[in-house]
This record gives structure tokens, C-alpha cells and sequence, in this order.
């Protein structure tokens, strides 16, 4: 098996090493340098010929090269035409200046940190590495903390993970990935976002509802990808590190080197580590896990634009240790046994990837891609008494066609994939004990028709076919329509089905951190007994631009509602068990959000957002509103410049506010009377604010606050007095755990 | 498993294996300079040479203004994209460097901003 996918390899590396002159650059922005943002959309030509080529959405080109060639000429809307003279195949990096006379009137507008296409189909927006930047953001789930679109929240009193919601539903309900291959899914669902630091991080793509189909069935509420920085446009040095008061410290640093004209490869390190135990709530466990983390990639990257050829080739590790429990807990010495609380999870992956893409040289329109991707998640852990390890290995492989019909106007992608996932895991409580191995494998087709009549109506329908040994053959329709109706706004509708086996355990793994009992109704099906979950989203969206005293804003209305067909039902309303069971009636997912953006001053943005959640399930004992989910948010966030000096020096401010609104809370009413928790929590705000100082294009400074107002759950555990007993249960966490944070943390780049 | 893994090897050594030879009439370039000015000349150009049969793919430049073209040209020809562009109200430059004028009345259907012809807006971009 390992021998044909090295087979697979071997027939692509023939290809990898023909090679010919090409010549290739960066087209910046003069203007806007320091974020390093490339011009998209530029054309440059050599002089006197049709040579030609347009820069990407990152602003490089590469355009096929001739000795006879030497002048270069590069234009762009609005700026001025350069004509560069070039003697060598040394990539450029060129600066457009923008255009004026000598009376010049400089419109001043900035890219924004976060982009909203006003052109995309669907409804997605791009988050850059400088919208990254602005929270403590230490790994990709943190980094989300600025972006009202998604909610980050707290797993549980144990791990302090952090879990992501979009439309009111949680990351198994996303398709999240890595440069377009899944990756946080199966075992890693959990943690798999900690796993990846934010330095790697180069942009996020957030697509909202159902999704394209050239990525899967499963993503039902939402895409997210994350873009990962590159050798050949990374800094060829960069070193971030960064403590906090609450004892964690990170350290981050990336070495890109070229190798030849056409390969650059780096090396990217991450360790985290936090060594000392806090117990600031005095409930005698610990607020914050004892953590360390050691992740390696390496990446390379072969560019050959003459022939249109782009391949990456991955390769990372990852091992990471969590203890935490009660302050006096001593693995070696209390594991296993009833005397001290303790837990320790620990988790090592292996994944390797390669990517080729191609692109027709004469034929601009049309393209062609393929991925695979190996993985290998293996995590043992224990909480207290109770057992839980997984082992998944999964293979991914893509192969995706991109052109046209008849002209630009229609283009379709088409093309094949391929999954398989091994699944080892075992589960032991006290009146629980089992294995259960499963393999998943699954082939499918697609074929996406996207259509663009120019002005103000745009489309997109996929579907695809899958065939897959547990869930069957089952069809994905996809549909995102775009319409302007008038100046300046955009209409926008989707649906699409997404279906998907629900991984009990590892999308729940809290729950050994609680001595309930676990009930699982097996029904005959596939999966653990269970039946795959299915459910369609619908959603509309309408975005309005406005100039309000002559400053820019936006204003956008988003609806979506997810609708299960059947849904594993996890069920925590009765304290002494969790339920996994078959939806038996309905279960929706309203979301409605609205969301104002606008310049209040020169550098000076405000974004603002409010969400309703209305999320229903039908349990066994009801229909109930989802436990721990705030039924309103508010989120603001103001963010500041000072105008770069001629040492480019220059500051930035940062200020978000939540509202976290009323939240219900599980059943604990057969609880003992000093182990009740109300019916409902009532709302609270949470501010988070960081300063940065730029002091040079190489080095900055950054320092924060988390959780200003020092907002803390009093009793996060409850029976902490009595972790081996009854009632013990660290799963209702709804606020934060630790109080009021200090971090500070400084980046050095070299170009 | 096995199998499906060998059978999707066989799709991409299919796949590797295809040819890409291409008919020369079928995807051939051509460029001719168009006259306009601005963001919306473009798109309007672009439009205009797209919705023409046989058109693949367009791209024109604001500064050079040079429109660059794909076309299957077995279903068209290059006179017959430039009637359509002179028809959305653009000038030309045909074969042997000849201009050729679009229309008063097609002319007057563009943008007031986008009057190629007046020099005073073509100063103003």
C-alpha cells in the first residue's frame, strides 16, 4: 500500500525536474510595503512583444523568459507604469508607486485586514497575517479572536483548549483545513487548531455555509482554510517569542532557504511550554494545564512559471504533553490510583503532504492540481481513573481540473478524491470499557459550474457523488449565488447538504473529565452503533457599502439556518450520564448576525457585530435549547495606527469587547443540593487589548491584556472536594477559568 | 482498499499520460490595441469581446491599451470581436494599423467619465 503511494510520488518527480527559463517577481504596493502584500491583478509584459502575464492573488507573476527580452513592463490601475530593465533570471521584487501629478491629491485607502470579497460567489471573507497579529494569537484557534464571524470559547476546566463555533455549531460541523487538504478532523478534533502555531500561519479563507464541494462532503456549516506561510515569500528569518503572566511562554522561528532558481525550502520550529501551576480559583486544581509542545515542518516549495509548474512538499511532527488535576498530583507516582485527581494527555502526529499544480502556460484559464496527504494522530491519555486512546491514520488524495466553457465567463473545476481513515481507539470509565477499531474509505467525483455574467450576477453549483464503505453512495449538491442588485451591495444565497460520521469519543473527549456514565443507543448503525449525520444549510446574506461623513463603511445582514436530517444527539441533561443517541425529531440551527465595519478617522476602524443564535435539538426529554451556547453576542473591536515615520517606526492599538449573552446550562438537578448549577447564567463582557510597537521593518514589540474586566467562573469544577466521587464534573465551563492576563512577546524578522 | 488504491493509480498514470497537444486554431493569441481609459473602459471592453462568440479569454491593459485575447478561430474572427467592441462604443486599431471609429450613437453610450475622445477627460485619468 505504502509502495503504490510512493509509486504515485515517483511518477509526478520526472515532471519536477524538467526545467527551463522563466522569469519571475513580486509586484508590491510603494505605498503599503511593511505588510508585505503583493499587488493582485497586475499585468506585466515584456516590451514590444504579447508576452504577458497578470500576478496572483499574492502579487507574484512569472512570465515564460527570453535572452532577447530585457525590458519589463508592469502596469496596474491607478499606478504609475514601470519599465524595469532585467538582466538576470534573479526574481524581482518591484514597487508600484501610485499615480498623481505634481498638485497630487493622495486618496489614501488601506487594505484592510480583513478582506470581504465584494466579488466572491460565495460568502467568505480573507483574514491576513496582520488581522493575526492583533490578539495574543498563539495558535490557529486563538486567532480568531478579532473575527466576529467566528466564536472562540473554552472547552473545559481541564485542557483549556479552545473551541471555535460558526453559525452556532462546533468544529465537527467545519471542514477545516490546511492549504485545501482536511486536517482537523477525526482524532484531532479537539485540539488539532492548537496544533498549529499562528506564525505559520499566512491568511485564513472563511466561507460560510455549505462550502464548495471540491473539498468534501462533510463541511456542513462553514470552511475554513489556513494558508501557511511559504519558502519562497517568507522572511528568510523570523523569531517570535512570547510569555505570558499566567506562565506560558512560546517560542517560534522560521528559516527559508533557496536552494536553486526553482526550489526554496524552510524549516519551521514551534515550542510552547508552561511549567508553572496557578490555582488562583483555591479549588485545588489547577486553572491551566502543565504544557509542552515541540512542532517541526519542513516545506518545499519548486516554482517553474515558464512551464507553469508550482509543487509543495510537507513534512511535519508534532508531540505535545498536557497534565493537569489537582495541584498535588504526581503522574508518577498517582497515576492510576484514587488518591490525587490527575490527567495527562499526550499526543504525537506525523503528517506529510505534496501538492503539484500546473498551469497551461498558453491556455491561462485552465490548470490542473493534485494533493495527497498522510497522516499518523496517535493520543494516550487518561483522566483520573478513566482511559482514553486513539490512534487515527488517514490518507487524503485529490486531483482537481480547472478551465473553461466556451470563454471565462463559465469555468468548471472537476476531478477526483480519494479517503481513507483507520480509526484504533478505547474508551474505559467505571461501567465502560471497549475498543472499537473502524476503517472508512471513500472514492469520489465532482464537478463544479461556475458562471460570471461580468456585471452583476455570478454563481456557483456543485455536486458531487461519494461512495463510501459506511456511509453508502451519496450525492453532495452545493449551490452559492451572488447578485447586485444596486451600487454598492451584494445579495447573497446558499445551500448545500454535508454529511459526515460523527466520532463520539474524540469530539467529546471532556467527558472522561466527569465520572458520567456512558450510554451509547446502538441502532444498528455503522458507527458506533450509530447513523451518519446528515443536514442541509441554507443561508442569505446582503452587504451594503455607505459613505457616512465621507468615510467608508459597511453594513451586513447574514441569515443561516442548519437543519439536521439526523444528528448524533450528545446529550448532557442528566448529570450522572452522558447519551450519544439517533435524532428522533428535529434539530435547527438559526444564526442571524449583523455586522457594521466603519472608518471612524484616518487609520482609526471600527468593526462591530451582533448574533442571535436560536439552537434547538429535540432530547430525549424535550425539545431544548443548546447548554452552554450565550443566545446573543456582542463583539466591537477598534483598531488604531499611528502613520509610519521615515524609520517606519509606528504603533498599533487594539481593543476587542464581547458580550457574551444569557447561556443555559445542562440539567443538574439530581445532583445533590450543593452540587446545583442554576438554570441559566446571566450575560457578562470580556475586553482584550494590545499594543504593538513597530520599531523597524525587522523588529516589534508587542504587549496585552487578556480578559481585562477579570471576569472568572467561580466554581469551574464541580465535587472538587471529591474528584473520585458521584458528582464530580469539569465539563460546564462557560466562563473563563483564569482571570485577568499580562503577555508580551516580540517578533524579529529578516527579509 | 488495496484495489482502490491501484485503480486510482491508474487514473493518474491515465491522467499523466494525456496528451496536451493543442490545435493552433483552436486557443490562438491574438492582440489588438483598443482605445479607452479607465477601470470601467476595461471591464466594458472585456465584457464586450467575452460575450462575442469564439472568445475564450480577454484581458486588456488600461496603459498599453492592448487587448489580449484567446479565440477558437474556427467560430470567429478577429473582425468580428471587433464589431462588438466598437458596438459597447470603442475604437480600434485593426489589421494594418488602420483605426477604426465606433459609431457616434455607440459612443455616446459609454460612461460620461469614460470619453476616450475628450481630451480634457483623458487628462483628468
Amino acid at each position: 500500500m505504502k509502495k503504490i503511494i510512493a509509486i504515485n510520488f515517483l511518477l509526478f518527480i520526472p515532471i519536477l525536474l524538467f526545467s527551463q527559463t522563466t522569469f519571475k517577481g513580486m509586484i508590491m504596493d510603494k505605498n503599503n510595503p511593511k505588510d508585505n502584500l503583493g499587488v493582485a491583478g497586475a499585468s506585466v509584459h515584456w516590451l514590444n512583444t504579447n508576452v504577458s502575464a497578470v500576478t496572483n492573488s499574492k502579487g507574484w507573476f512569472s512570465v515564460p523568459y527570453k535572452k532577447k527580452y530585457s525590458k519589463l513592463v508592469v502596469s496596474y490601475l491607478g499606478y504609475k507604469t514601470d519599465t524595469i530593465t532585467i538582466k538576470n533570471l534573479k526574481p524581482i521584487h518591484h514597487l508600484l508607486t501610485e499615480e498623481g501629478d505634481l498638485n497630487e491629491v493622495i486618496l489614501k485607502i488601506k487594505k484592510k485586514a480583513t478582506y470581504k470579497s465584494f466579488l466572491s460567489t460565495a460568502n467568505m471573507f480573507t483574514v491576513n497575517a496582520e488581522e493575526l497579529l492583533k490578539a495574543a494569537c498563539c495558535n490557529l484557534a486563538e486567532s480568531f479572536e478579532t473575527n466576529p464571524s467566528i466564536d472562540v470559547s473554552f472547552s473545559d476546566a481541564l485542557t483549556g483548549t479552545k473551541q471555535i463555533q460558526m453559525l452556532g455549531l462546533t468544529s465537527p460541523y467545519l471542514l477545516i483545513s490546511q492549504e485545501n487538504i482536511p486536517s482537523v478532523r477525526g482524532a484531532s478534533q479537539v485540539f488539532g487548531l492548537t496544533f498549529t502555531p499562528g506564525t505559520w500561519v499566512e491568511s485564513i479563507q472563511i466561507t460560510k455555509g455549505a462550502g464548495s464541494v471540491v473539498n468534501g462532503y462533510e463541511s456542513i456549516s462553514g470552511q475554513i482554510n489556513a494558508e501557511l506561510v511559504k519558502p519562497f515569500s517568507d522572511n528568510k528569518f523570523f523569531l517570535n517569542t512570547y510569555s505570558s503572566f499566567n506562565g506560558r511562554l512560546e517560542l517560534n522561528t522560521h528559516f527559508n532557504q533557496r536552494i536553486s532558481d526553482k526550489w526554496q525550502s524552510g524549516l519551521y520550529v514551534h515550542g510552547n511550554y508552561r511549567g508553572e501551576k496557578f490555582d488562583n480559583n483555591k479549588d485545588n486544581f489547577l486553572d491551566n494545564p502543565l504544557a509542552k509542545q515541540v512542532n517541526v515542518m519542513n516545506r518545499w516549495q519548486y516554482t517553474d512559471a515558464e512551464k507553469g509548474w508550482v509543487s509543495f512538499i510537507n513534512v511535519r511532527f508534532l508531540n505535545d504533553e498536557k497534565q493537569t488535576g489537582e495541584l498535588n498530583f504526581n503522574p508518577e507516582t498517582d497515576k492510576g490510583k484514587n488518591v490525587f485527581w490527575g490527567s495527562e494527555i499526550d499526543t504525537r502526529r506525523f503528517e506529510t503532504s505534496a501538492k503539484l499544480g500546473h498551469v497551461f502556460p498558453e491556455k491561462p484559464f485552465q490548470s490542473t492540481g493534485f494533493q495527497v496527504a498522510y497522516s499518523h494522530h496517535q493520543q494516550d491519555s487518561y483522566f483520573g481513573l478513566n482511559v482514553y486512546d486513539i490512534v487515527h491514520e488517514s490518507i487524503y488524495s485529490n486531483l482537481l481540473f480547472n478551465s473553461i466553457i466556451g470563454n471565462t465567463r463559465n469555468k468548471f473545476k472537476t476531478g477526483v478524491s480519494f479517503t481513507y481513515d483507520k480509526y484504533n481507539e478505547s474508551a474505559k470509565t467505571n461501567n465502560f470499557d471497549e475498543n472499537f477499531d473502524r476503517k472508512e474509505n471513500s472514492l469520489g467525483a465532482f464537478f463544479e459550474y461556475e458562471f460570471d455574467n461580468l456585471d452583476n450576477l455570478s454563481f456557483t453549483a456543485g455536486l458531487r457523488i461519494d461512495t463510501h464503505n459506511l456511509l453508502g453512495t451519496f450525492l453532495t449538491p452545493r449551490l452559492h449565488l451572488r447578485y447586485v442588485p444596486w451600487q454598492n451591495s451584494v445579495f447573497r444565497a446558499s445551500l448545500g447538504r454535508g454529511k459526515r460520521s460523527a466520532n463520539v469519543f474524540a469530539e467529546n473527549q471532556q467527558l472522561f473529565a466527569s465520572s458520567r456514565q456512558i450510554n451509547i443507543d446502538d441502532v444498528g448503525g455503522n458507527i458506533y452503533g450509530l447513523n451518519p449525520e446528515i443536514a442541509w444549510n441554507y443561508g442569505v446574506s446582503y452587504m451594503q457599502k455607505f459613505n457616512f461623513f465621507e468615510r467608508k463603511g459597511a453594513i451586513t445582514l447574514d441569515f443561516y439556518q442548519t437543519d439536521f436530517q439526523n444528528k448524533v444527539v450528545v446529550d448532557w441533561e442528566n448529570s450522572q450520564e452522558i447519551s450519544f443517541y439517533d435524532l428522533d425529531g428535529k434539530s435547527i440551527a438559526n444564526s442571524f448576525q449583523l455586522e457594521v465595519d466603519y472608518n471612524l478617522a484616518a487609520n482609526f476602524n471600527l468593526r462591530t457585530a451582533y448574533k442571535y443564535f436560536d439552537i434547538s435539538t429535540d432530547y430525549k426529554s424535550g425539545n431544548l435549547q443548546k447548554s452552554i451556547q450565550p443566545q446573543t453576542r456582542f463583539f466591537a473591536n477598534f483598531s488604531y495606527e499611528t502613520t509610519a515615520e521615515e524609520t517606519t517606526a509606528y504603533w498599533k492599538f487594539d481593543i476587542t469587547f464581547n458580550s457574551i449573552g444569557k447561556q443555559r446550562l445542562p440539567n443538574t438537578a439530581n445532583n445533590p443540593v450543593q452540587y446545583q448549577l442554576p438554570e441559566y447564567v446571566k450575560a457578562y463582557q470580556l475586553l482584550n487589548s494590545q499594543i504593538t510597537k513597530v520599531f523597524s521593518k525587522k523588529f516589534e514589540m508587542y504587549f496585552g491584556v487578556e480578559n481585562s474586566t477579570n471576569v472568572k467562573q467561580k466554581n469551574p469544577i464541580l465535587a472538587s472536594d471529591d474528584p473520585f466521587g458521584t458528582n464530580f464534573e469539569s465539563t460546564i465551563v462557560y466562563a473563563p477559568i483564569f482571570g485577568r492576563t499580562f503577555y508580551m512577546g516580540l517578533r524579529f524578522k529578516i527579509k | 482498499m488495496k484495489k482502490v488504491i491501484i485503480i486510482f493509480s491508474m487514473i493518474m498514470i491515465g491522467f499523466s499520460l494525456q496528451s496536451q497537444e493543442t490545435k493552433e486554431d483552436k486557443n490562438t493569441k491574438v492582440t489588438f490595441e483598443v482605445d479607452g481609459i479607465c477601470g470601467m473602459c476595461k471591464k466594458r471592453i472585456e465584457t464586450a469581446a467575452l460575450k462575442s462568440k469564439g472568445v475564450k479569454f480577454a484581458l486588456w491593459d488600461v496603459k498599453s491599451h492592448q487587448l489580449n485575447l484567446i479565440i477558437d478561430s474556427r467560430k470567429t474572427t478577429v473582425a468580428m470581436i471587433q464589431s462588438s467592441i466598437l458596438k459597447v462604443g470603442h475604437d480600434v486599431v485593426g489589421l494594418e494599423d488602420k483605426k477604426i471609429v465606433a459609431t457616434t450613437e455607440a459612443y455616446k453610450t459609454v460612461h460620461p467619465c469614460c470619453r476616450y475622445r475628450d481630451e480634457v477627460i483623458v487628462l483628468d485619468h
